[in-house]
């Protein structure tokens, strides 16, 4: 198997210290494509779905698709794939940067992580040759300071993904970090490779990968450049205002959670949108690997309490470093967000959980003398504090690392948690956008944007325009949405390429890529597998209907003012629905005719 | 007039796709570490920069070969190397001062143009890599990029 393929993958058995290298499953890799969808796949043969997360026998993968590394443009994916620390669910956290096509020019298509190490540990693969490393003195240190060391002591063009303090400390939400700013962010799977005391893993190589149909692949890449260029989102709003662009959208249609999602709009928001950070803090657009888009954000705050250098704040974070804690100080969130980046912590999970402790003490709840400083909505400076905090687990971080379910639950106000299956929700109301609401309750990692982004039709009306008040055709949709982002994060493709192209295109640059005769059909059925697999695993978790919902506020409180004023998320029938047309019976678990449809 | 290979350096953002199309081209893989376009990339210092070969007037790479394996080609005003004529003295690699020339496979490779049609303009979203001719390059411009390129050629040698 070769091509767009590596065709091997890394076995790396941390308890003795040995590694193997294993040829790719040919069969299993066109049923699954790879990326999210094959790590997913071997995982879930490999590893008992009931295993605590944080256990030795819990095993993470870091898997690059087939168009990863490739001309594809948008194709420098990676996928960390793990049972989530924070959820209790299959943990898929999807990351771009420079390290998976590295990964693949070192050698491999995926690294299975089994075990644990004795010691802290870095994995290196230079070129094909494997070595694990004591690496205790770089225990502790921040992502910063470990990518210099590497760079330093390994050589400068090294790529590397690490965890920072946050990792080490089992915060729930930990990350692990690529290129020092970019994150594969949810669900905690840098507590996973903390618990098995892997500090980093730095790859370099010059090996090649080739297409099958080399004439149609470039056909297809230059198609794909085209559209992404003359798309108005990949091609002009994304380049200016990086992903933040939205603070102002979402803002007008009332559904931009502030306080912890006690309202859907916030006053300050206009200090905070993609254009005010383009204005006042970007040095410079950062491209992923391949990606004619260049939403990432090299910025700086110059001068202050706050001042520093880094990458951000992308729309997510600047909302949950900023609208969902009631912060307005672009310069505090900003650093909150490097602070986030230099001590591995997923930015969302983080501003959420701080939002979350806001209400409480606001409701009275919780006090100020139990956190040891006062911590209310609007306070930058107590943001900043809490953040560094957590990433150390140091005085009330300690609590505040444990996420907000666990948190809200911990004060006897377990419906003040804004989540999903334990998982902190992104930055969209969906009584705003009711089709979030049902993506929200049905992602199998918990509440995500990223699995079937509603966003797009609801609001930016790609492909077409759906009204967000109105429940009607959503779950097809949402279906659609997630089938085919799961073959997107599967092949290695960034998901923003979908708001310019779609899976014809996707099909074709995996057809020449791969060799393999994909069509729009075998694509979303891949898709529909994966998905279903995930589903699966969550099943076998004790995972069930009951957990496929939202809190009580977003279910019948309604949105007190904005233009989503009056709403609340008539979730019952959109999921009734939902489960109807993915074949599943009314307690949501696949159907045994479907289960074989789909060849699992 | 044959066009020039133009780079502004300020349009690039780090993306390197021209890495990835410029091997596949040329190497037959896509394979950065083989590629005749390179861009060094600094994010703490917010500084993208694409290496180039110059096709200088006066090259030196031209002077330095011994088995006349290098020759202009006048269509297009790029140094081509003619691979059968290679023996792999690498003095072409060392006369370089711009670090355009590379060897691997017991021969010595370097940027053609494409025949003049450079696969890495193709593929540049943000335009900082431009086929235009010789004088949509200000000289100035030309110049300051030449002697950034010198100096990490020399920072990248041993």
């Amino acid at each position: 198997m070769t091509h767009a393929y590596v065709g091997q993958l890394l076995r790396v058995d941390l308890d003795r210290r040995q590694t193997r290298t294993e040829p790719l499953n040919r069969d299993l890799a066109r049923l699954f494509i790879g990326g999210r969808g094959l790590a997913t796949k071997l995982f879930s043969n490999e590893v008992d779905p009931n295993v605590d997360p944080l256990h030795p026998a819990n095993k993470l993968i870091l898997a690059a698709g087939p168009l990863t590394g490739t001309a594809a443009p948008c194709g420098s994916r990676f996928m960390a794939v793990t049972k989530g620390p924070l959820t209790g669910a299959i943990a898929s956290s999807n990351c771009g940067g420079d390290f998976g096509p590295d990964l693949k020019y070192a050698g491999y298509d995926l690294i299975v992580f089994d075990g644990v190490a004795k010691e802290p540990t870095i994995l290196v693969i230079d070129d094909g040759k494997v070595e694990l490393r004591p690496a205790a003195d770089l225990w502790g240190r921040t992502v910063d300071e470990v990518e210099d060391t590497l760079h330093t002591r390994l050589g400068r063009d090294f790529k590397f993904v690490s965890i920072g303090p946050a990792g080490e400390n089992l915060v729930r939400y930990a990350a692990i970090i690529n290129d020092k700013s970019r994150a594969a962010g949810r669900s905690g799977v840098g507590a996973v490779l903390g618990s098995k005391k892997v500090k980093a893993v730095a790859v370099r190589g010059t090996g090649g990968l080739t297409a099958a149909d080399p004439a149609g692949f470039r056909t297809t890449c230059l198609d794909v450049l085209e559209k992404l260029k003359n798309g108005a989102v990949t091609g002009t709003g994304l380049p200016r205002f990086g992903t933040a662009i939205l603070v102002n959208v979402i803002n007008e249609h009332g559904a931009f959670p502030t306080h912890n999602f006690q309202q859907g709009q916030f006053p300050g928001a206009e200090k905070i949108s993609g254009e005010t950070i383009a204005d006042q803090i970007l040095r410079r657009n950062r491209a992923c690997c391949s990606c004619p888009v260049a939403c990432g954000r090299v910025t700086e705050i110059k001068g202050g309490q706050y001042a520093g250098r880094g990458e951000g704040p992308e729309y997510e974070t600047i909302w949950a470093l900023g609208a969902a804690v009631g912060v307005s100080n672009l310069a505090a969130a900003t650093k909150a967000n490097y602070i986030c980046n230099q001590l591995g912590l997923d930015t969302i999970s983080a501003g959420a959980t701080i939002a979350c402790a806001m209400e409480l003490v606001e409701k009275g709840v919780l006090t100020e003398q139990e956190i040891g400083f006062p911590l209310r909505f609007g306070d930058g400076e107590a943001l900043v504090r809490a953040m560094t905090q957590i990433g150390r687990r140091e005085g009330f971080g300690d609590v505040l690392a444990e996420g907000g379910a666990r948190l809200a639950a911990k004060y006897g106000r377990p419906e003040l948690f804004m989540g999903v299956k334990k998982q902190e929700f992104p930055a969209y109301d969906p009584r705003g956008i009711l089709g979030m609401g049902l993506q929200y309750a049905t992602s199998n990692r918990g509440a995500c944007h990223v699995r079937g982004y509603m966003v797009s039709t609801e609001i930016l009306g790609l492909p077409m325009k759906m009204d967000p008040h109105t429940t009607a055709g959503k779950a097809a949709v949402n279906i659609a949405f997630q089938n085919l982002t799961a073959a997107v994060d599967s092949a290695g493709m960034c998901l923003f390429a979908t708001f310019s192209i779609g899976a014809p295109e996707l099909a074709a640059l995996l057809k020449t890529a791969t060799g393999f005769d994909y069509d729009v059909d075998e694509l979303l059925l891949a898709g529909e597998r994966i998905w279903n697999l995930e589903k699966l695993f969550n099943l076998r978790a004790g995972f069930s209907r009951k957990d496929d919902t939202l809190p009580p506020r977003l279910l019948h409180e309604p949105m007190p003012a904005g233009p989503a004023a009056g709403k609340t998320v008539p979730l019952t029938e959109m999921l009734d629905e939902y489960y109807r047309l993915r074949g599943w019976d009314d307690q949501g678990c696949p159907t045994p005719e479907k289960l074989a449809a789909l060849h699992l | 007039m044959p066009k020039t290979l133009l780079v502004d350096p300020d349009k690039c953002t780090s993306c390197r796709l021209c890495e990835l199309v410029c091997s596949g081209r040329n190497a037959d893989a896509f394979q950065p570490a083989r590629a005749h376009v390179r861009v060094t990339i600094d994010v703490d210092e917010a500084f993208y920069f694409p290496r180039v070969c110059l096709q200088c007037d006066d090259a030196p790479c031209l002077d330095a070969c011994p088995c006349e394996a290098l020759v202009r080609d006048p269509r297009t005003n790029a140094v081509v190397i003619l691979h059968d004529k290679c023996n792999d003295c690498r003095a072409c690699e060392a006369a370089c001062p711009y670090g355009a020339i590379r060897c691997w496979d017991d021969r010595a490779w370097k940027c053609a143009l494409c025949d003049g049609d450079p696969e890495c303009v193709r593929f540049c979203a943000p335009q900082a890599l431009r086929y235009e001719p010789a004088e949509s390059w200000p000289a100035a411009a030309r110049q300051a990029y030449a002697a950034r390129l010198r100096e990490l050629a020399q920072e990248a040698r041993p």
